[in-house]
């Protein structure tokens, strides 16, 4: 961990503080629906906020589960500074990838 | 202490990295350190132990070892605080290769102080004017608040980040850095600040705050870390290192 | 050599950086299976649908709680450290870490009580 990485990490976490509140804000508000697949899209669907929202918030963890993850290798596994950081970058493109496939799932019309 | 008997049980590493535990027999006295206890073994029952102690009065830093798996000195460490069960296991420090028995080898620790830029940059001049320090400044606060480490290693025995990230400079050598830092005569701020923004190290500190915990001197090395990660965050950020 | 009995391990706040790291590793873990389920409604809303049914068990739902809670600790935990980093020191570390831990139980708990 060095100071760029430490700034990216430090940086995409204040980020994602307020995200997070307002997932779990999300998760308790359409339990208590109890929304159906049906009613979570109709509102997801087409919507600008939704996307910008959950946009922003995949890229932040790519980048900081990323980041956490090399932190974890170097210090847990026996993988040195180059395949850690392969991995996890490896790991954080994943999530992009993935995270940018769910929000264009529940966003696009 | 209810349970008092007349004897310890003492068991002191012996060997280098690779070794065993060996129990000796020791009379159980008032007012006992365990630095006491090492003496005596040393002196009346194995005459090749090992070990390393100077002002045997809390001063020096040299007897640090690992007492039932806390790093501490133990001149200072009454048995009658420690001891379980009539029983104590003595080691070396953690975190540092063993030279024989309950001697660490300490070279590490200092190449770390030395690659932390844990020493003093002079700037002025004999011609300069010298410079005016107020005690009460808030860099002199910082500075005074670390300036009493005496390099014991305790800290960098206890410090897990220091076991599980080799590259890691350690509380000791980031504190002494924290005071440069916090020195305004000094005159090597920019490399210094480099070397603890680099891999390896203040950023790799996680706050366990092992090393505020167990320093003998209380000083509070998380702390001042957590200052080189917010100095180093805005020189970074403003293209100075 | 291995250190025998490191208490210090003992210590409120190294466990609090554990559990940090510990929740961190679960989430990462749990995130590519959460952006594949929501994935599903690629192909519409019936996939969706038949996969928050399955989640409607009893245990799935503890899941969720128990994810919300490595959520929340993660975070609370997180922000602790960036309180350490970023402002003047405070002594209360030790009462920080568990009001942490206790807050994000207790927003588990409230959310588990509510799916059930």
């Amino acid at each position: 961990m060095n100071v760029g990485l430490y700034v990216w990490q430090r940086l995409t976490a204040a980020l994602m503080v307020p995200l997070v509140l307002v997932h779990v804000v999300v998760i308790f508000y359409a339990t208590r629906k109890g929304m159906t697949a049906a009613d979570i899209l109709a509102r997801t669907r087409g919507s600008i906020a939704w996307a910008s929202f959950y946009g922003a918030f995949v890229i932040a963890v790519a980048i900081h589960a990323g980041i956490g993850v090399h932190n974890v290798l170097t210090e847990w596994s026996p993988l040195k500074e180059r395949s850690a950081g392969i991995f996890a970058s490896g790991f954080g493109l994943l999530l992009l990838l993935l995270g940018a496939r769910a929000v264009a799932a529940v966003v696009l019309p | 202490m209810s349970d008092r008997r007349s004897e310890l049980t003492v068991s002191l590493w012996r060997g280098a990295q690779q070794g065993r535990y060996q129990t000796y027999k020791v009379p159980w006295r008032e007012n006992q350190t365990v630095l006491d206890v090492v003496t005596f073994v040393q002196r009346h029952l194995d005459p090749t132990l090992s070990y390393r102690f100077a002002c045997r009065v809390g001063m020096c830093g040299s007897c640090a070892m690992t007492v039932n798996g806390r790093p501490r000195w133990t001149c200072r460490t009454h048995v009658a605080s420690v001891v379980k069960g009539g029983c104590l296991e003595i080691g070396p420090l953690e975190n540092l290769p063993v030279i024989k028995d309950l001697a660490a080898d300490m070279r590490p620790f200092f190449d770390k102080w030395q690659r932390a830029k844990g020493a003093f940059v002079p700037s002025p001049t004999r011609n300069d004017e010298i410079e005016h320090i107020r005690p009460d400044s808030t860099a002199r606060i910082a500075a005074d608040a670390a300036i009493e480490c005496i390099n014991c290693g305790i800290c960098y025995a206890a410090c897990d980040t220091v076991r599980w990230n080799s590259d890691y400079l350690g509380p000791a050598a980031l504190n002494r850095a924290w005071t440069l830092v916090n020195d305004v005569r000094d005159g090597g701020n920019t490399e210094r600040l480099q070397a603890v923004a680099a891999s390896g190290g203040c950023h790799a500190c996680h706050s366990h705050q092992s090393c505020q915990e167990l320093c003998p001197q209380r000083l509070n090395p998380t702390a001042s870390i957590a200052g080189l990660k917010r100095r180093t965050m805005w020189a970074y950020l403003k293209g100075e290192i | 050599m291995t250190a025998r009995r490191l208490t210090h391990r003992q210590s409120v706040l190294w466990i609090a950086a554990l559990v940090h790291r510990l929740s961190g590793l679960a989430l990462a873990i749990f995130l590519p299976l959460h952006f594949l389920t929501l994935g599903l409604a690629i192909h519409g809303e019936a996939p969706l649908e038949s996969f928050l049914r399955w989640s409607d068990q009893p245990l799935v739902k503890l899941a969720e709680s128990g994810l919300v809670f490595l959520l929340m600790v993660h975070m609370l935990g997180g922000l602790r450290l960036l309180v350490i980093e970023n402002l003047p020191w405070r002594d209360e570390q030790k009462e920080l870490a568990t009001i942490a831990a206790g807050l994000s139980a207790v927003i588990a708990f409230i959310l588990l009580a509510r799916l059930f």
